[in-house]
């Protein structure tokens, strides 16, 4: 099965509406992806815990609809960004 | 979860050092997720019991529930689970994988 990029992107954005999503598609299947995200709400969270939310925010369909999300996860910290 | 799968998992957390819960074995990984955390380990010659998941549906559903985590593999030090692929593959390129490794005072190769 697969999902749709922008589809990842709108729940990824619903969840965590000051992030930055970049979403690639990695194998051109529609099936295999990437995603990068920077976001506020990062900060003070462990890797485990960012990563959690990301996969909070896809609603049970990681591991399901979707088989392969690669996570970056980044804090944004005002200063820089 | 059942019983079961549970007392299996703790089962084999509480008894290795480090755990991976992985899609077939090192030698014959069946998901290029598992082979990439198992590489990982295999290059910092760390002793570890692997676990597959494909062997047991139980076991293969049962450790996303114990761990809250939808993905496999799943890699546990001393009983703390420490992430997914993609923790583990950034905790090796910046060097935290070694440092929790040695925290946790198991044997490694360091980098020379």
């Amino acid at each position: 099965m697969a999902m749709d990029l922008k589809e990842i992107e709108k729940l990824i954005k619903e969840a965590l509406p000051d992030s930055s999503v970049k979403i690639e598609d990695l194998a051109g299947d529609g099936n295999h992806y990437s995603a990068t995200i920077i976001s506020s709400k990062f900060s003070g969270k462990s890797k485990i815990e960012q990563h959690k939310m990301v996969y909070n925010s896809l609603k049970g369909k990681m591991g399901n609809e979707l088989h392969a999300l690669a996570i970056k996860t980044k804090e944004r910290n005002g200063t820089n960004s | 979860m059942e019983q079961t799968a549970n007392d299996l998992i703790k089962n084999e957390i509480d008894n290795n050092e480090v755990c991976l819960f992985m899609k077939g074995t090192p030698d014959a990984p069946q998901c290029g997720f598992s082979m990439a955390v198992s590489n990982i380990l295999k290059i910092l010659d760390v002793n570890f019991k692997s676990v597959n998941v494909l062997e047991n549906q139980s076991l293969r559903e049962g450790i996303k529930v114990f761990s809250d985590w939808p993905t496999i593999p799943q890699l546990y030090v001393k009983q703390e689970f420490i992430g997914g692929c993609d923790i583990i593959k950034e905790m090796h390129e910046n060097g935290e994988l070694a440092k929790l490794l040695e925290s946790k005072n198991i044997n490694f190769k360091k980098k020379s």
